[in-house]
């Protein structure tokens, strides 16, 4: 789904919500998924204006989980690892976006290229 | 054993048309003889599977009636399996035997012996039929083998799947056991953590304890860690993020029963106990959450 | 979406509904402070009941609205955080430094007339 709007922010946090429940996780988890796509779609508006956001149900051996991906085409990030770090934005955040969804999610990873765009993978899994 | 040249199987019976007539069964049709065979012997054979199993003193756990009546259920579902190809049956009941047998103490090793006892079993029976035409007798080994290894394979992993599931199961509920949270009073929570503590329990603790908080309306906590042996940099984070989830909530923790030892690795490792609201004992803690709900507790005589 | 705003004596109660989008989130803030001034209010209660998901951005929101409310001499108390949401949050980092916080709106009532009263 595309993100432009802070409307699009709650629009996608809502289905990721929906799709957790349906996976079977428990709501606190699907809390966590929710939280973790609201910070991913904040931070396509706040940096990249537009982007676009996929959820997806993933299996591995017996273990079923939830793939978000995060994709934009802005400025990108030059410092990925200072990105990564507690406390750093460069756009009057609390700059907790990056660092904070990698603890509420299972798997992280991120690419990014300046002038070309970030994307964001994560997962989770249910226990 | 032995893997005969599958690929000109086809080929030479394309091309030589008549020159190698009985080499043109498809292997569906040579495991189809098969069923129609195991079918057949039914009786006899499941007869001999149970006297293996009991020889080989396998599911020593289970009465003779129990085995032969299982035999008889998996000798069925086997058959099947190799005649319709669809394992979701065999795999289904694979699932449901192991959920009666685990309880009983059915072990991985006998669940998979049985299975490889009934392969023996069988390939032996299939020896003895077809020991006059060794070419054949090889063309229905080569179509047996892989279904009986996918069928051996599917049974194997069902038992270990639900193996893990029950072992899951019991973890969680000794975590729930392991943490209570207790209401000493109204608005008064107590919560004391013995042993070791992981992220996963660290978190079930913490969802436990706000969802206490919120059924109980406590305004104070008492989190006793005199019973945690050690303390890493990971779970006395866990510990102030719960202090702070609490005080989300409304409700004032207080942190009983940090060791000097505790405190000092703590202070090293650099989390801010400025944070958290720590007293010495249990004790101590407790008298502190009553003076913060307004209680005041005299004692009325001296016990006799 | 609009944010009820209430008046109880010398309290405004602000209701938050589920799917705020951020121009809501700062309509309120402003709404907010306009209000504590023109009633001259001692209070703000923040009841996020209904919030099932608390950002960066709503945390945010939520502590200028108090630091705002503050500097007019009144006071803010966010009530109603969710369980699940308090999780999310303090793994998160947001934990609403000094501001102050209770289970639901009674709670908040009870604490804010207790300090009325010491303050009297």
């Amino acid at each position: 789904m595309v993100i432009n709007s802070d409307q699009d922010i709650v629009t996608a946090r809502q289905r990721g919500r929906a799709l957790a429940i349906e996976v079977g996780f428990s709501t606190g988890d699907a809390t966590l998924i929710a939280t973790a796509i609201s910070e991913l779609a904040r931070n396509i508006v706040s940096y990249a204006r537009k982007g676009e956001i996929s959820l997806k149900q993933v299996h591995a051996s017996s273990r079923q989980g939830i793939l978000i991906v995060a994709s934009d085409d802005g400025p990108g990030i030059r410092d990925i690892r200072q990105a990564m770090r507690d406390g750093f934005s460069t756009s009057g955040s609390l700059g907790l976006g990056l660092p904070g969804v990698r603890r509420l999610m299972d798997e992280f990873e991120i690419a990014s290229e300046p002038g070309r765009g970030t994307t964001v993978k994560v997962k989770k899994w249910k226990q | 054993m032995s893997k005969r040249d599958s690929s000109s199987k086809d080929s030479g019976a394309r091309n030589n048309p008549g020159v190698d007539l009985v080499r043109s069964e498809a292997p569906s049709e040579l495991l189809r003889e098969l069923v129609a065979h195991l079918r057949q012997n039914r009786t006899q054979l499941r007869e001999e599977w149970v006297v293996r199993i009991t020889e080989t003193r396998l599911l020593t756990a289970m009465t003779k009636e129990e085995i032969f009546a299982e035999a008889t259920s998996v000798y069925d579902s086997y058959v099947e399996a190799l005649e319709t190809e669809a394992f979701e049956a065999l795999q289904a009941y694979a699932r449901n035997l192991s959920e009666r047998i685990i309880p009983r103490g059915v072990e991985t090793h006998e669940v998979v012996g049985i299975v490889l006892l009934l392969r023996d079993v069988l390939a032996r029976s299939l020896f003895a039929k077809y020991q006059t035409d060794f070419k054949k007798l090889n063309r229905i080994l080569d179509a047996y083998e892989p279904a009986a290894n996918r069928i051996a394979n599917t049974v194997a992993v069902g038992f270990v799947q639900e193996r893990e599931r029950v072992i899951r199961q019991q973890q969680e509920a000794i975590r729930e056991l392991s943490t209570p949270v207790l209401q000493v009073r109204e608005r008064l929570l107590i919560l004391p953590i013995i042993g070791v503590i992981d992220p996963q329990r660290a978190r079930q603790l913490t969802e436990q304890l706000l969802r206490g908080i919120r059924t109980n309306r406590a305004k104070v906590v008492v989190i006793d860690i005199t019973g945690v042996a050690a303390m890493d940099l990971t779970v006395a984070n866990n510990l102030v993020q719960t202090v702070e989830a609490s005080r989300l909530l409304g409700a004032t923790v207080i942190v009983t029963g940090l060791s000097p030892e505790i405190a000092q690795t703590l202070v090293t490792i650099g989390v801010d106990l400025g944070k958290m609201n720590t007293v010495g004992d249990l004790q101590g803690g407790i008298e502190q959450a009553e003076r913060l709900l307004g209680y005041k507790v005299e004692k009325l005589a001296e016990p006799r | 979406m609009e944010v009820p705003i209430l008046k109880q004596g010398a309290v405004l109660i602000a209701t938050f509904q589920a799917a705020l989008s951020d121009a809501d989130l700062n309509h309120l803030r402003m709404g907010l402070v306009q209000q504590v001034v023109k009633f001259r209010s001692r209070a703000v209660i923040v009841d996020v009941t209904a919030m099932d998901v608390m950002d960066s951005f709503a945390s945010r929101t939520l502590r200028e609205i108090a630091h705002m409310i503050r500097l007019r001499g009144a006071e803010t108390v966010i009530v109603g955080i969710q369980p699940e949401v308090a999780f999310a949050m303090v793994q998160l980092g947001l934990t609403l430094e000094g501001v102050a916080t209770a289970l639901d709106l009674e709670e908040g009532l009870a604490y804010l007339t207790q300090k009325f009263k010491n303050t009297d």
